[in-house]
């Protein structure tokens, strides 16, 4: 007797099927839009409105509504890349391989938004656009990472290899996120780096607070939303010679 | 915050709070209208490669 | 044959045919004095500033020659067939793996060992901080073998991999090469090295254990 409830076992089994997957993403889809609207727009009523100005860095700080959401989810999302990659190698599943793929170019735009909103803040605040301390430089390698996936997807013909490929490389990845961040704190700490970044105040005012919360819970839809976009194509594309595919041209 | 301009000039900092909201909102877009319109372009080839196969 | 055996004969062969290639040898030799000795003419020879930038450039220039080696770690093998051979033995393929590594560090790392003190010589690196130097080098070369060794092995199957291998490599050896260019630099102001000296010992023994399982994986799938 499994510990794992029937009918969940029974929805992981059907969920691996890619047509029911991708009929699946359609009914999800307008569920997901419009609560991450709702919440997109609550979280940027609060925080560029409602959120009181700070009186150290006065408006500039807004920029922490996008920044900070966005270099979670560049985080939050190799991670799952990484898991997807586990799923795909341990119990080939097609359907795992998918969604690491569809995820990657979002987690490499997640990553983009974030250094280069993080520079747009850091320029009037700090007075550079860059600078070498750890989080800065982690957040670059983690674009670094990305965009290997995705290269090496790419360069590899035989799309099944390649899902394997990048498999490997994803799994290997995410042991390096955790050492890269850890190394470089090291490295800023040994030669005195520059600031220590203003998230780390103990206490955050609630009313700057919750718009902050809001949108990371926007962006994790979004995430959602757009993976399933990609990846319905990606499913189209390996599937088109199946009867489910044909079938699905001929309904239209 | 009182008036609409007072808003847009977000205390002087308004060139990089936008720009930072702009860029977001552009990729993120990017991100959802690129593979909807992949997704026609893919169908409309199959369709046609599959009448010329008929 | 037993493991042990294939073991040293898998080193064997791979030293054996680098010895009758010699331009495997030399190149990323030649590579690492022509890229450290480009730096002087590009930054001005204020020996100051060299002096300061020495422990990065000796270790950037290393770590650039050992990644362009990285292709011969399975390209001929794959080119002439062997390498299907390779993953055809019984014998585990990551222990076969461990050794064309081992066989890979001393034809391109121990090269760098030998001439790296005297690049440093020429940068004004403070004689004190050479053993630093050394030492660094012989604990981390053997670890970008091991971490290049995925790279190449997920790229193996492709016509054109070099580009692809960097990118994907470079991640990967970032902590090393900040671990490895601190510590001389350390070295060199008269501090103690032994934090990153050990955290280098880590990532050695680390990578030494992990690196060969998903290398191997990766060339499985690759050749096939």
């Amino acid at each position: 007797m499994s510990i794992v409830p029937e009918f969940i076992v029974r929805f992981y089994h059907k969920t691996a099927s890619p047509p029911y997957f991708y009929s699946l993403s359609n009914k999800l889809l307008p569920w997901l839009t419009a609560i991450f609207l709702i919440l997109l727009g609550y979280g940027l009523y609060g925080g560029l409105y409602l959120a009181p100005t700070d009186y150290q860095q006065g408006d500039s700080y807004r920029i922490i509504y996008v920044h900070v959401p966005a270099a979670w989810m560049s985080l939050f999302i190799y991670v799952v890349m990484a898991i997807a990659g586990g799923i795909s190698l341990i119990w080939r599943m097609k359907i795992a391989d998918v969604v690491l793929i569809s995820s990657a170019p979002i987690g490499a735009s997640f990553t983009f938004i974030a250094l280069v909103t993080g520079s747009l803040w850091g320029k009037p605040m700090w007075g550079t656009w860059w600078v070498w301390d750890a989080r800065l430089t982690s957040e670059l390698i983690l674009l670094f990472l990305y965009l290997g996936v995705i290269s090496l997807y790419g360069a590899i013909e035989d799309k099944r290899t390649a899902s394997k490929a990048v498999a490997i490389l994803a799994l290997v990845g995410v042991v390096n996120i955790p050492i890269i961040h850890y190394s470089v704190q090291w490295w800023n700490t040994l030669h005195q780096g520059p600031t220590v970044t203003k998230m780390d105040k103990p206490s955050i005012h609630l009313d700057m607070l919750i718009p902050l919360l809001v949108m990371a819970t926007a962006f994790k839809l979004y995430y959602a939303i757009a993976m399933l976009q990609v990846a319905k194509v990606e499913i189209l594309m390996r599937e088109q010679n199946t009867q489910w595919v044909k079938k699905l041209l001929e309904d239209k | 915050m009182n008036s609409f301009a007072e808003f847009l000039a977000m205390g002087g900092y308004g060139f990089y709070v936008w720009m930072s909201y702009g860029i977001s909102t552009v990729v993120l877009l990017l991100n959802v209208v690129i593979p909807i319109i992949q997704k026609k372009q893919f169908l409309r080839e199959l369709a046609l490669k599959q009448k010329r196969a008929k | 044959m037993s493991l042990m055996s294939a073991f040293f004969a898998v080193i064997r062969r791979d030293l054996i045919l680098a010895f009758r290639r010699r331009a495997e040898i030399a190149n990323p030799l030649f590579f690492f004095v022509l890229v450290v000795s480009l730096f002087p003419l590009g930054v001005g020879a204020n020996p100051k500033l060299l002096q300061i930038m020495a422990p990065g450039v000796i270790w950037v220039s290393a770590l650039l020659a050992v990644m362009l080696s990285l292709d011969s770690l399975f390209r001929s093998d794959f080119d002439d067939g062997s390498l299907e051979q390779l993953l055809l033995s019984p014998h585990p393929l990551t222990i076969l793996v461990m050794a064309k590594i081992i066989a890979h560090w001393l034809v391109t790392g121990v090269p760098l060992l030998v001439v790296a003190p005297l690049l440093a010589i020429f940068l004004g690196l403070p004689e004190q901080a050479l053993g630093t130097l050394f030492l660094t080098l012989v604990l981390a070369t053997p670890v970008l073998s091991l971490i290049g060794s995925i790279g190449v092995s997920l790229t193996v199957g492709l016509r054109r991999g070099g580009m692809i291998i960097s990118l994907l490599v470079l991640p990967l050896y970032v902590p090393v090469l900040i671990f490895a260019s601190n510590a001389v630099e350390m070295a060199g102001n008269g501090l103690s090295v032994d934090p990153q000296i050990n955290i280098l010992i880590a990532i050695f023994f680390m990578s030494a254990v992990l690196a060969p399982l998903p290398a191997a994986a990766a060339l499985k799938m690759s050749v096939n």
